[in-house]
C-alpha cells in the first residue's frame, strides 16, 4: 500500500516498523507531529517530557536498559540536549538509540537558523539525512542497525520541508518485533574520566570505521548522466538540484553524511568537469571536501541563509529565472501571526503594556506574538528579566523587569530560571501565562494539564506549589480577562523587594476542554457587539490588538466580527463609553 | 519538467486550506501520479497567511512550486491570491474567492486593504472570480465553501475523471461526505 505522508508521520512509521519500543520528546516546530504520530502506534511507549535534555536522557536509560529507543526535538531543542548528547556518544548504546533533530532554514517558526549538521560533528555521532517522506521512514531502521553496529547514537536530521511536505511512501513493510538486548552492568555506562578515556579511544575507533562504511553505503550513490557537472547533496536540497539540473547533470546523492565519503566523494569528482555542492544553510559538506583537497563550488554561489528552494538554486548556478507576471505587491497588506480572538494572554499584555519603565522579558510561545522587550530562550524570561535587573539597580535607572513565560515553558526550563532568581534575591516579577497547554506547538499536553501523550489521566504539577517549594514568597492567581484585576495584579506584583509571581489562569481559546477545565472556567463563550450611536470612534477596542475588532475610517466606528468573537470582554472593558457589550439572544 | 502540474492554494489560517488539499492529493495518489505536497504550518492557526502546494506528474522532486510555475493558483482570500501571484505561469489560471478578510495591520489602520486586488489582479492575468461562501450557504453550510472552491480548480486542471467521491470519503467525516460531493459538483459547475 502506498500513502501520502509527511516526512514527520514517516519517521514515526519507521520507528514502528523498526521495532522501537521508547520514545520520548519535547514538542516544537516542526518537530512535534513526529512523537503525535508515534503515539498512534501502540507498540511503542510514547511520553512528551518536560524538556529535550530529560526527553534524550529517558531515550538513553531505555537504550542502556535493552530497548531500541528515540528522542525527537526541534534544533534548538538540541542545545538543551546537548549535555547528553556528547556524554552518550562515548557511552554507546545497548538498544538502538536515534535522536532526530528538525531543524529550521528560513525561521518559518524559530528563533534563530542554526544547521546541526555541526552537531555530528561536534559530538562525534553519526548522521542521517533523508530528501522525502520514504526515506524519512527508511532511515530510522538504518539508524537502529548502525547505532546497535557501531555503539552509537544516530542523529536522523530533518529540515522543515522534509519534516512538514508530503510524498509517496510504501506501506508494505510491517513492524518487526526486535528483541530486547540483555541489560548487564557494563564499564562504559559509568563515565568517569578512568573509563572515559579509554570510550574516547573507542569512539574515534568507531568513527573510522563508520567512514569506511560511509563510503561503501548504498545511502551514498551516483546517478551518472551528463559528466559536465557533478553534484553533491543531501536531504531537501538534492530535490531542488534535480529540479533545477534534471538530467543536465551527475548527481552524488548523500544519505548518510556523517561521516563524509570523502574516497566517494574523490572518486566522484575526479570522473566530473566541474564538481558543485549543493546545500541548504552552512557549509559543511563543502568543507569537508575541500579539507580533502577537492576542488568544489558551493558557498561562494549559493546563499548559506534562508531556506533554499528551486528559483534560488537556478539563480545561483545557472543564471535563469522564470518568467513571471508583473503585479505591484507593494500593495499587498502584511498578514502576521497575531493573538487568536479570545486569547487570555491579551488582557495581561494590555496592562503590562501601558506601565511606564517596565521591561518586559518574554521568551518562546504565543505571548511571543504579544509586544515585549526581551527574548531569548525557551524559559529564559525570568533569568534574563534577573540578570537585566540587577544591573538596572546598579544603574538606579528606576526600570523594573518582568519576566513571563507560558505554563509548559515553565515546566521545561523556566523552574531554574526561577530559582536563579529566588537564590539571588531579584526584585522582578515573574509572571506564569497559565492557559492550561502548550498552546503554540498546536495543543500538547504538559506536566500541569493532568494527562499525558496518549491522553492518559496523571498527576498535575501545580505551577504555584513549585514556586512556593523553591521560595517565592508573594503568589497571586488572576484571571488575565479582568483587566482591573490584572492592573491591581500587576501593582501588588510590582511592590516587592524580592520575587513575586504572578499567575494568569485561563485556558487558550483554541483549547478543548477537558472536564476539569469545564468545572473551572465554564462555558463562557458568547458574542459581543458595538453599539454603533454609541462608538466616538476612539479605537480604544481597536488598541487591545483583537483580530475580530474592524475599524472603519469612513464612518469612524468599530464592528466586530461574529464569527470570530468569543466574548472574552476585554474590549468591553476597555471601552470608555461602554458601547461594547454581550449580544442578548 | 512539463509532465509537471503545479497548484498553489492560499488562504488564511482556519479556512479549510488544508482539507482542500488532502482531498486533491488523495486522488491524485489514487489516480497513480507521483505527487509532493508542501505545507508550512506552526503559526498557521493565529491568523497567519496560509499556502499549500501540490505538484504531480510521472516523477516530482521539489515539494515547493518556484516562481512562474504555477498552472493555477485558488485563493481562499482575495488579497491571497495577489500575495502568490509572483508564482502564476504566465498562462496559468487565478481562481479567487470572493471573500475579503482583513489584517492585523489593516484593522489597525496601520495600511489599507487594496480593496480592487481582485480587478488588478484582472488586468495582467486569467481570474475566475467565485462567491463560493454563496453557493456553500446555499447547499446548507458555508463549511464546506473549501470543496466548492477544490471544484473549480478540478474543472479548470481537466480532473473532472478522478475518483473524487473515493477521495472525499476518505477525507471527510461520513456525515458530511454527500455535502462535500455537491460541493465539489457545484464547484465544477460555477467554472464551466
Amino acid at each position: 500500500m502506498k500513502k501520502l505522508m509527511t516526512g514527520n508521520e514517516a519517521v514515526a512509521r519507521g520507528a514502528w516498523e523498526a521495532g522501537i519500543r521508547f520514545a520520548s520528546a519535547y514538542p516544537g516546530t516542526p518537530s512535534t507531529e513526529i512523537l503525535e504520530n508515534v503515539a498512534n502506534y501502540e507498540d511503542i511507549y510514547s511520553e512528551w517530557a518536560p524538556n529535550e535534555k530529560v526527553a534524550l536522557e529517558a531515550a538513553i536509560g531505555a537504550s542502556f536498559a535493552g530497548g531500541r529507543s528515540m528522542a525527537a526535538m526541534k534544533h534548538v531543542g538540541l542545545n538543551v540536549a546537548a549535555d547528553p548528547l556528547f556524554t552518550s556518544a562515548y557511552t554507546g548504546v545497548n538498544g538502538g538509540l536515534m535522536i532526530v533533530s528538525a531543524d529550521d532554514p528560513g525561521l518559518h517558526s524559530s528563533q534563530d537558523e542554526q544547521d546541526n549538521r555541526y552537531y555530528a560533528r561536534a559530538a562525534k555521532v553519526g548522521m542521517l539525512e533523508p530528501s522525502n517522506s520514504q526515506e524519512a521512514k527508511d532511515f530510522v531502521k538504518v539508524a537502529m542497525e548502525l547505532s546497535e553496529r557501531y555503539d552509537m547514537p544516530i542523529l536522523l536530521r530533518l529540515t522543515t520541508r522534509v519534516c512538514h511536505s508530503k510524498s509517496i511512501v510504501d506501506l508494505s513493510v510491517s513492524r518487526t518485533e526486535v528483541p530486547f538486548v540483555p541489560y548487564t552492568k557494563k564499564d562504559k555506562f559509568n563515565p568517569i574520566p578512568a573509563i572515559s578515556k579509554k570510550l574516547h579511544s573507542k569512539v574515534e575507533k568507531n568513527l573510522r570505521e563508520l567512514e569506511r562504511y560511509s563510503n561503501e553505503s548504498p545511502l551514498n550513490y551516483i546517478e551518472w548522466n551528463s559528466k559536465k557537472i557533478g553534484v553533491v547533496s543531501s536531504g531537501i536540497a538534492y530535490q531542488y538540484a534535480k529540479e533545477v539540473y534534471g538530467d543536465k547533470a551527475s548527481y552524488l546523492k548523500l544519505g548518510f553524511t556523517f561521516p563524509m565519503p570523502i574516497e566517494k566523494i574523490r572518486e566522484f569528482a575526479s570522473q566530473v568537469d566541474e564538481l558543485v555542492v549543493v546545500e541548504e544553510l552552512e557549509p559543511v559538506m563543502e568543507n569537508d571536501i575541500k579539507a580533502a583537497g577537492i576542488t568544489c563550488i558551493g558557498k561562494d554561489r549559493i546563499p548559506r541563509e534562508g531556506e533554499l528552494n528551486p528559483d534560488i538554486l537556478r539563480k545561483a548556478l545557472i543564471n535563469e529565472e522564470n518568467e513571471t507576471i508583473s503585479y505591484d505587491s507593494s500593495t499587498v497588506a502584511k498578514r502576521p501571526p497575531v493573538l487568536c480572538a479570545g486569547c487570555p494572554h491579551r488582557g495581561l499584555f494590555y496592562e503590562l503594556n501601558k506601565k511606564k519603565d517596565v521591561v518586559v522579558v518574554s521568551d518562546i510561545g504565543c505571548y511571543g506574538l504579544a509586544p515585549k522587550d526581551i527574548a531569548i530562550c525557551m524559559g529564559g524570561g525570568f533569568s534574563v528579566a534577573h540578570g537585566a535587573q540587577k544591573v538596572f539597580n546598579m544603574a538606579k535607572n528606576g526600570k523594573r523587569c518582568v519576566g513571563v513565560m507560558g505554563d509548559s515553558t515553565f515546566f521545561h526550563s523556566g523552574m531554574t530560571s526561577m530559582l536563579e532568581a529566588v537564590y539571588n534575591k531579584s526584585n522582578v516579577l515573574l509572571i506564569v501565562l497559565d492557559n492550561r497547554i502548550t498552546a503554540m506547538t498546536g495543543h500538547q499536553q504538559n506536566p500541569g494539564t493532568g494527562y499525558t501523550l496518549s491522553n492518559e489521566p496523571t498527576n498535575i504539577t501545580d505551577i504555584s506549589e513549585v514556586a512556593s517549594a523553591l521560595g517565592v514568597k508573594h503568589i497571586k492567581t488572576v484571571n488575565p480577562l479582568k483587566l482591573e484585576d490584572v492592573r491591581k495584579a500587576l501593582d501588588w506584583g510590582l511592590g516587592f523587594d524580592d520575587p513575586a509571581l504572578l499567575i494568569t489562569r485561563w485556558p487558550c481559546v483554541l483549547k478543548k476542554l477537558s472536564l476539569a477545565d469545564t468545572d473551572e472556567f465554564g462555558n463562557y463563550k458568547s458574542v459581543y457587539t458595538v453599539d454603533p450611536d454609541k462608538c466616538i470612534g476612539c479605537k480604544a477596542c481597536i488598541r487591545t490588538g483583537c483580530p475580530a475588532i474592524e475599524f472603519h475610517e469612513d464612518i469612524k466606528k468599530a464592528t466586530i466580527d461574529r464569527s470570530q468573537c468569543v466574548g472574552c470582554s476585554v474590549c468591553a472593558q476597555v471601552c470608555p463609553k461602554n458601547a461594547i457589550a454581550r449580544e442578548v439572544k | 519538467m512539463s509532465d509537471i502540474k503545479n497548484i498553489l492554494l492560499c488562504g488564511v489560517g482556519g479556512q479549510g486550506t488544508i482539507l482542500a488539499s488532502k482531498i486533491l492529493s488523495y486522488a491524485l495518489v489514487a489516480a497513480g501520479y507521483d505527487v509532493k505536497m508542501s505545507e508550512i504550518h506552526g503559526m498557521s492557526q493565529r491568523g497567519g497567511s496560509v499556502v499549500t502546494q501540490v505538484r504531480y506528474g510521472k516523477k516530482v522532486w521539489s515539494p515547493i512550486i518556484g516562481k512562474g510555475s504555477a498552472d493555477i493558483i485558488l485563493s481562499f482570500e482575495a488579497m491571497e491570491a495577489a500575495r502568490y501571484l509572483v508564482n502564476l505561469k504566465k498562462d496559468g489560471h487565478v481562481v479567487v474567492n470572493n471573500y475579503k478578510m482583513p489584517t492585523a495591520t489593516t484593522l489597525s489602520g496601520e495600511e489599507k486593504y487594496p480593496q480592487d486586488c481582485i480587478e488588478q489582479m484582472g488586468k495582467v492575468a486569467s481570474v475566475k472570480v467565485l462567491n463560493a461562501a454563496d453557493i456553500a450557504a446555499d447547499l446548507g453550510s458555508t463549511k464546506c465553501m473549501n470543496v466548492v472552491l477544490l471544484g473549480a480548480l478540478v474543472k479548470l486542471m481537466d480532473l473532472e475523471s478522478l475518483a473524487w467521491d473515493d477521495a472525499i470519503a476518505a477525507c471527510v467525516k461520513p456525515k458530511f461526505v454527500e455535502l462535500n460531493k455537491k460541493a465539489l459538483a457545484a464547484g465544477m459547475n460555477a467554472v464551466s
